[in-house]
């Protein structure tokens, strides 16, 4: 994804990119469904894993990550380009974090019995999105636009602080969440098939992410260039 | 801004020129954060507004909920930590959203910030002056919440301070930046509290569990873990707050 978008291309109605993460996402879905063999305890419910894991590791790891590490770089470098960066992160992040709590309760009414439960990772989803939206609806209600940069900042920060705290305090409560079968010490215990539709499904809505964040990110440096021309700043 | 605006004129003094040097000279970062603090405590004991509507607000919701819930299924003890902490954080709210928000007539903001003092010494001030208003709210609904409950008191009573209190400090701390940043946006008051509760999640949860774990009269070592979460929530929002108030403050 490039950083410096040029100042006089005429907006294009199509993305490239995002059209492209579209696809490998519906060709990550297609596979998951037809061509992937069905779990043997959880049935067809597990096939919900293939989106909710991708979206929870981009949405928390990635888009979070983006918006902590550029938020902070703002208040060192205080660059506009910065602020936008995490002004996209928190936005595709927040449609990411939407996507992992609404397939989580569908997919744990079936497996574990329950709608929702108070588990670490649930709860710190949670309470993330929440301080998401806070930081998305504090930048909408601020005009100035080096004020807004500063402010949101300073509450991205403050999230990536937070999140140790709230993952400390729910932890001590008991979790039904399963540890992680990929990204663990030891070999992933997955059947071969069913990890490569995983990783695929991964790079898909990777892919997606990526295109969604070009979007995004160019639609706010016009927005900015285009205030700057008329001069409303 | 001298301390002549709050305390009167001085006293006359024996030697002149010291005095008037100091009182011309910038005070000290614990000194200015003194006098903004006794500056809103007095003015929040003179007008009662912020207070009353907190303590009226806390009084309420325990007389609320104690209709809310059947006494008779539901035992005070199991519920009355998770209430109290409940209600002390929306009526601190109230509170919170004040420190900032009476310095916004006459453009008082702006002779605070122009004054020849640390940004941090006015976050530390605010934020004295907010956690003496929580204290004070709590001071009032803990008892009374203990007697209409009616909990044990004389065993719990100490301990509960020092849990309220470093609560009160994780509350105060975060809140006093938020209703800094909030008091300068459109919509402030609806604002503040959707981006305060995420941040008193660890906090309450601390606060609550403990004080759960006092008044079931369990062993001290199973309460000591919360205590320690509430202190390093403390020590670490206090620090990043005020530096983050800095950066807000920067006009």
């Amino acid at each position: 994804m490039s950083l410096t978008t040029s100042t006089a291309r005429p907006t294009r109605t199509i993305d490239g990119l995002l059209l492209a993460g579209l696809f490998a996402v519906a060709g990550a879905v297609t596979r998951a469904i037809w061509f992937t063999p069905v779990e043997l305890r959880q049935g067809l419910a597990q096939k919900i894993f293939y989106v909710h894991v991708p979206s929870a590791f981009i949405a928390l790891y990635i888009a979070f990550g983006l918006l902590a590490v550029s938020s902070a770089l703002y208040l060192w470098l205080r660059d506009p380009r910065l602020d936008r960066m995490a002004e996209s992160a928190a936005e595709v992040g927040l449609v990411y974090m939407s996507v992992v709590l609404l397939t989580g309760p569908i997919w744990g009414k079936t497996v574990w019995g329950t709608w929702w439960t108070w588990d670490a990772r649930l709860t710190l989803t949670l309470f993330l999105w929440f301080v998401v939206l806070g930081l998305l609806l504090l930048r909408q209600s601020i005009e100035e636009r080096s004020m807004r940069a500063r402010y949101s900042a300073v509450l991205g920060l403050l999230a990536a602080i937070l999140v140790p705290f709230i993952h400390i305090s729910v932890y001590l409560f008991r979790t039904l969440h399963p540890r992680p079968i990929v990204l663990k010490p030891s070999a992933p215990s997955l059947p071969g098939s069913m990890l490569t539709t995983l990783l695929i499904s991964f790079a898909a809505f990777l892919l997606l992410f990526v295109g969604l964040m070009r979007v995004r990110y160019r639609y706010a440096t016009e927005r900015d260039e285009l205030l700057a021309a008329e001069g409303m700043e | 801004m001298s301390a002549d605006l709050i305390t009167g004129p001085a006293v006359v003094a024996t030697d002149t020129p010291t005095r008037e040097e100091r009182r011309l000279s910038p005070p000290s970062f614990v000194s200015a954060a003194w006098l903004i603090a006794r500056k809103d405590m007095i003015v929040e004991l003179r007008t009662r507004t912020a207070l009353l509507a907190a303590l009226a607000l806390s009084l309420l919701s325990i007389v609320i909920f104690n209709f809310a819930w059947d006494p008779t299924a539901v035992a005070a003890i199991d519920l009355a930590p998770g209430l109290l902490w409940v209600i002390f954080t929306f009526s601190g709210l109230l509170g919170l959203h004040r420190a900032f928000g009476v310095e916004q007539a006459d453009r008082a903001m702006d002779a605070l910030l122009g004054a020849p003092i640390p940004r941090t010494a006015i976050y530390a001030g605010k934020a004295i002056g907010n956690l003496a208003l929580v204290l004070l709210v709590q001071l009032v609904s803990i008892p009374a919440a203990l007697v209409v409950y009616n909990l044990e008191i004389a065993r719990v009573i100490i301990p509960l301070g020092g849990i309220a209190l470093l609560a009160g400090i994780g509350l105060v701390a975060v809140g006093t930046l938020f209703g800094a940043m909030t008091t300068s946006t459109r919509a402030s008051e609806l604002l503040l509290p959707v981006l305060a509760l995420p941040f008193f999640v660890p906090v309450v949860t601390a606060a609550a569990q403990a004080t759960a774990r006092l008044m079931g009269g369990r062993p001290v070592d199973e309460t000591i873990g919360w205590l320690k979460l509430l202190a390093a929530y403390d020590i670490i929002f206090v620090v990043a707050c005020a530096f983050a108030y800095t950066v807000v403050a920067d006009e």
